[in-house]
């Protein structure tokens, strides 16, 4: 299950590296979003900074729309459903290794989206660690729901207008708790970010045990 | 709910009967009807205004009894889901359509109904309350699931995308009821359970919480039976598109062996 897992992860990437998708349209949307946000709030630096920690959230889960809208497309081209279903792969280790594929993109962007943030907003980073174990815990969270979600919305019509309807609210727990811990990393909140910490793995656990446990009727869907 | 025994399906479709009305609902329905007007009488009447929440406590025996209905009849949908997805019973994904229906209008009304308490209590349609917040999201997560559900698909697809999001969505449901205490929220604590009221207000929420109840099971026996029947006349109909087309490839045949062998 674990190769099974690694072989449709490192097929993603591959696609991935070949049409480079994230790298030419993601990363200059998620850029075009930062520099949005910045003319919303009147270029006041004071202000981005202290909303930094949403603005970044919120761009993140943008940016995984369109992430998971193409990893759920890759798959409708061509009759790749009907030849995933008859590959003989399990179905759990197909979800598991679009998942993968998805955090690492994801993460990606997001250190693309970090370098920005502290260029244009002028965000002085800390709390290195609580700000890397929420980022892997949030974007394992908001995988897990992507790729129950992609294929899902990925066969029916109108999917383009549904996914981001049946993704974003699902989110919204990751989105606050992701927020919460950030702003308190990077010293503009109080508590304990590692409560966050712990709420953004217990979402993620939930999320990949409903996608394991739904993956087979999703792929005979597919 | 139950599966529409008093009406034959087939007959209904090829008949073209005119009513989803067995002599359960319809008694069902009167004392529904019985429901609405006690309640509204021991609403506007009986029950005097409160020392604290003074004539807006009104709002109260129509929100409680809405938002707990909202959620029983979604954790039903998540239920039916996950048998539909179990058994692939066609029962089971047209209650769970059903369930998703009542759950988001319950929710809208519990809502609206919260809205304008707010509006009387804070001063604000609106507060940024965890509570107020997490139902808003939960109402969103359902509309979603009534998305996937009109959205055009085979009947087994679209019971199953619609399962799983029926159960990712059931999954809020408990943070939504637990956020008042996780997060200190505006809004009050349990209002009946903690006997922050008593007498006539208590039971006047009672009857609410009954009339709910006898419209909820009304309104679910007549909507299942409308998708029953929906479902019943798409397969019909389908069959009689095969059938056509048999007929006319038969006729096809026949034509291109006569004309073969003059």
């Amino acid at each position: 299950m674990f190769r099974e897992t690694l072989l449709v992860c490192g097929k993603d990437l591959r696609l991935e590296m070949r049409t480079r998708v994230a790298l030419h349209h993601v990363m200059p949307f998620v850029l075009a979003v930062v520099m949005l946000f910045a003319f919303a709030l009147d270029a006041d630096t004071a202000a981005l900074r202290k909303a930094t920690s949403g603005l970044f959230w919120v761009t993140v889960l943008f940016a995984a729309t369109l992430l998971v809208q193409r990893s759920a497309a890759v798959e409708r081209a061509d009759g790749i459903g009907d030849a995933l279903r008859l590959s003989g792969l399990n179905p759990a280790s197909l979800y598991l290794g679009k998942t993968l594929a998805l955090i690492a993109q994801l993460l990606a962007v997001e250190v693309a989206l970090g370098m920005a943030v502290v260029v244009f907003y002028d965000v002085r980073p800390r709390g290195a660690l609580l700000l890397a174990v929420v980022a892997v815990l949030s974007t394992l969270a908001i995988a897990a729901v992507g790729s129950i979600y992609g294929p899902l919305a990925g066969g029916m019509k109108g999917r383009e207008t549904v996914l981001p309807l049946l993704f974003l609210p699902v989110l919204a727990p990751v989105l606050l708790g992701a927020s919460r811990a950030f702003e308190i990393a990077l010293g503009r909140g109080v508590g304990n970010g590692w409560s966050w910490a712990a709420l953004l793995g217990l979402l993620a656990a939930i999320y990949l045990v409903v996608g394991v446990a739904t993956s087979g009727p999703l792929l005979e869907e597919a | 709910m139950t599966a529409p025994e008093p009406i034959s399906t087939t007959a209904a479709v090829s008949t073209g009967t005119q009513t989803t009305a067995s002599r359960g609902t319809r008694v069902l329905g009167l004392a529904a009807l019985v429901g609405i007007v006690v309640t509204t009488i021991y609403a506007f009447v009986v029950s005097k205004p409160d020392s604290q929440l003074g004539e807006s406590v009104r709002i109260m025996y129509v929100h409680v009894p809405a938002i707990s209905m909202a959620y029983m009849v979604m954790i039903a949908n998540a239920c039916f889901s996950a048998y539909y997805l179990w058994k692939r019973s066609t029962f089971a994904d047209l209650a769970a359509a059903v369930t998703g229906e009542l759950g988001v209008v319950l929710l809208g009304l519990g809502l609206v109904s919260g809205s304008l308490w707010g509006r009387v209590s804070w001063g604000t349609f609106w507060q940024w309350d965890a509570r107020l917040t997490s139902t808003a999201l939960l109402f969103l997560m359902y509309v979603g699931y009534l998305a996937i559900r009109s959205l055009p698909a085979e009947p087994q697809s679209r019971g199953t995308r619609s399962a799983v999001v029926g159960i990712l969505s059931a999954l809020l449901i408990y943070p939504v009821h637990m956020s008042v205490e996780w997060w200190g929220s505006l809004h009050q604590t349990g209002t009946a359970l903690e006997g922050h009221i008593a007498g006539n207000q208590l039971f006047t929420l009672f009857l609410g919480f009954v009339t709910f109840a006898l419209i909820v099971a009304w309104l679910s026996m007549h909507r299942f039976r409308v998708a029953w029947l929906s479902e019943q006349l798409a397969e019909s109909e389908l069959a009689d598109s095969i059938t056509a087309r048999r007929a006319d490839a038969e006729a096809d045949a026949v034509t291109t062996t006569s004309r073969g062998a003059s």
